[in-house]
């Protein structure tokens, strides 16, 4: 009877191990668009005979509301380090099994350590790039109106009110995104740029009211063709994306010179992470994914093709000269340490903060 | 009791059994007629209005989905609360800024509209008065643009109206202008979007309506010494009024709500209740204020309309 019942149990143990073995061969991906060299994806359909669905999302906010109406079916998604932090509370994520990744080791542990301010032990993600907030600018037509002496380097270009009104004929954009570009104001204010206080809020709120006349739009991707095309001479970006209007100035020819510079006050630093949704249909699968992206031919296909950094030791051999020589892309240590996180914010402090954005934005 | 009744029926005159039968057959067909309407009323319209509506009457959480449940309950312990939240609509009520993005939405709805019927007004009656063969041609030509994406059609606006795009061009290359006119981000460019896109809800309705006219009238008119300028508001306009009024509620409703054209074509001073809704959503990830919102928006709308329609029934009963 014994025996019988253990048999049972082996067999059902069996069972089990094998559905889970032989989950679907599939793999649903949700990730920025234009985030990687196609061929990586391809290599790892490859090797593991796994088929990926790539889809793809442009703001951290839309895929924030899929995953929080549940049953997104995503294996893998990548939101950035202030988003996940908040979506980890919420309990969406699943734990990451490190003894699946075998090239875990790969990662550089500064940056994981930095990391972890948003995930206590990194339980639940694995990064995928990072990046820095900072200023985009057609050098000639700044020139032509500041003068050769100035700092192009300065937050001054953006928030001075005198130094943005000599810019405004030429065009200033800012990337709608309120957390990000408020947190990079308060520490140009000098304060701390994670505060939470209803008074450096309005602080910031004073100063960005002061140059709002000066700036030609919000938006949070439409400063790449619009640099590139002389449309516009400053903008508040992303680095990847500054460079990437870099590319397509060239390009086209147009003679624009398009630059990025970390600003010299200080900017934010941000992290985009891969994560598993705790419902995810195929585990398995996004685990080989996630160790098929830690691999060092994976992270310099990334940063050789999208100008983001990656955190992987392991790939910086591999990487281009201008791309692991670009201070706009691999920022030196001196400039690294004036690099700020940012937290995710209460409920309470995200509605303050929509308000005064808005109120901004619509001149109030 | 029923078979018996049934017995009854069948020992009765066959006359008797026939009108029974076509009774039953034509309140099955009644039945059908309002029913599957009002089945799809209430599957597309009225359920999802009560989801939003019930949410709207939660609270945000950090959890999955993103609001607290009205109703708790739990069977062994044998309880149940039951939560209403009234905060979200007391807020809307106290805070300006809503009322605001009210009005200036209701404003570029309105102003759009306005201009769609100037545009509009003498196609329609271009098509209502050519010959049949040219009349389907051009019906043809109004709604060809919806073969395209009106995303499509929204980005080619943006082509026309950036600082070096074809109207400037053009503008400089004759001479009109020395400087290029700044016409994107702006209101402007808001009200040409939308009356562009919803041209053809307002052209449609006004060809069906003056297409039924009588011209005769207007010779009668003029027989009689009446201006051509006053026959056509004497005669032309009020013989039109249903396909105005139609027209206009087809394009003032969704444009209010509209979120898209503004994104792509207004300034980032264009405050419209479309994009309030969103920051809600997305920012503020406040499911139940931004339900509450579109609550709102939709009793604004549908009060209004409901009265206009009201009034307009009695008239037609008069």
């Amino acid at each position: 009877m014994h025996l019988k019942k253990l048999g049972l149990t082996a067999a059902l143990a069996a069972a089990l191990s094998t559905s889970a073995v032989a989950e679907d061969k599939v793999l649903n991906v949700y990730n920025w668009s234009d985030y990687v060299d196609p061929a990586i994806i391809t290599a790892f359909e490859e090797e593991t005979g796994i088929k990926v669905n790539y889809d793809v999302y442009d703001s951290n906010e839309v895929l924030e509301a899929k995953l929080m109406s549940g049953g997104s079916g995503y294996d893998i998604v990548v939101p950035t380090g202030a988003f996940l932090e908040r979506q980890v509370k919420a309990g969406i994520y699943a734990e990451i099994d490190r003894t699946k990744l075998a090239n875990y080791s790969n990662l550089d542990t500064v940056l994981t350590e930095k990391i972890a301010r948003h995930d206590p032990d990194n339980k639940h993600n694995v990064p995928w790039a990072w990046g820095t907030i900072g200023l985009g600018y057609n050098e000639a037509m700044v020139k032509e109106r500041l003068g050769d002496s100035v700092a192009l380097d300065s937050l001054d270009l953006i928030f001075n009110p005198e130094v943005s009104a000599k810019l405004a004929d030429c065009g200033i954009g800012i990337l709608d995104s309120p957390a990000e570009v408020v947190s990079v104001a308060l520490n140009y204010l000098g304060l701390d740029p994670n505060s939470e206080k209803k008074s450096d809020l309005k602080k910031a709120q004073q100063l960005l009211s002061s140059v709002r006349g000066n700036y030609k739009y919000f938006h949070s991707s439409k400063y790449i063709s619009d640099l590139a095309s002389g449309e516009i001479c400053v903008a508040l970006g992303y680095n990847g994306d500054v460079l990437q209007s870099q590319t397509r100035a060239e390009e086209a020819g147009l003679n624009q010179k398009i630059e990025y510079r970390v600003p010299k006050e200080g900017t934010l630093v941000w992290f985009d992470l891969m994560a598993i949704p705790s419902d995810a249909p195929h585990p398995e699968a996004a685990h080989k994914f996630i160790d098929h992206m830690l691999k060092a031919e994976s992270g310099a296909g990334i940063a050789n093709y999208v100008y983001y950094a990656v955190a992987n030791k392991a790939s910086e051999p591999l990487l281009n000269k201008d791309v692991v020589g670009n201070p706009g892309i691999y920022p030196s240590e001196e400039v690294k340490a004036t690099l700020f996180t940012q937290n995710a914010h209460s409920v309470k402090f995200d509605r303050l903060l929509t308000r005064a954005w808005t109120n901004v934005k619509t001149g109030r | 009791m029923s078979i018996s009744t049934g017995s009854a029926w069948v020992d009765g005159s066959s006359s008797l059994m026939k009108r029974y039968k076509i009774l039953r057959g034509t309140n099955w067909g009644k039945a059908a007629v309002v029913g599957i309407p009002a089945f799809w009323l209430a599957v597309f319209f009225f359920v999802p209005f009560l989801v939003v509506f019930k949410i709207s009457l939660s609270e945000t959480a950090i959890a999955v989905p993103p609001y607290t449940a009205l109703l708790e309950w739990d069977v062994e312990e044998a309880y149940m609360t039951f939560k209403l939240n009234l905060g979200n609509y007391f807020y809307l009520l106290e805070d300006a800024f809503y009322l605001d993005a009210y009005l200036s939405s209701i404003k570029i709805a309105a102003v759009s509209t306005f201009f769609a019927l100037i545009v509009a007004f003498p196609i329609a009656y271009l098509i209502a008065r050519s010959e049949g063969s040219k009349r389907g041609l051009l019906l043809a030509l109004v709604i060809l643009p919806f073969w395209t994406s009106f995303l499509l059609r929204v980005y080619a606006w943006m082509g026309f109206l950036k600082k070096n795009g074809i109207v400037n061009e053009f503008l400089l290359s004759i001479g009109v202008i020395d400087q290029p006119l700044i016409m994107l981000q702006t209101d402007f460019a808001v009200y040409i979007g939308i009356v562009y896109t919803y041209l053809p809800f307002m052209v449609l309705p006004l060809y069906s309506a003056l297409e039924k006219m009588d011209i005769t009238l207007l010779e009668a008119a003029e027989d009689l010494g009446c201006t051509p300028m006053k026959g056509f508001f004497l005669i032309t306009v009020p013989q039109a009024m249903p396909g105005i009024i139609a027209g206009c509620l087809l394009v003032f409703i969704p444009a209010v709500g509209e979120f898209v054209i503004p994104a792509l074509l207004g300034g980032s001073d264009t405050l419209m209740i479309g994009r309030v809704l969103w920051d809600e959503f997305f920012l503020n990830r406040d499911w139940p204020m931004a339900s509450a919102v579109a609550i709102v928006m939709l009793v604004v709308l549908v009060l209004p309309i409901m009265l206009v329609r009201n009034s307009q029934g009695k008239q037609e009963a008069i």
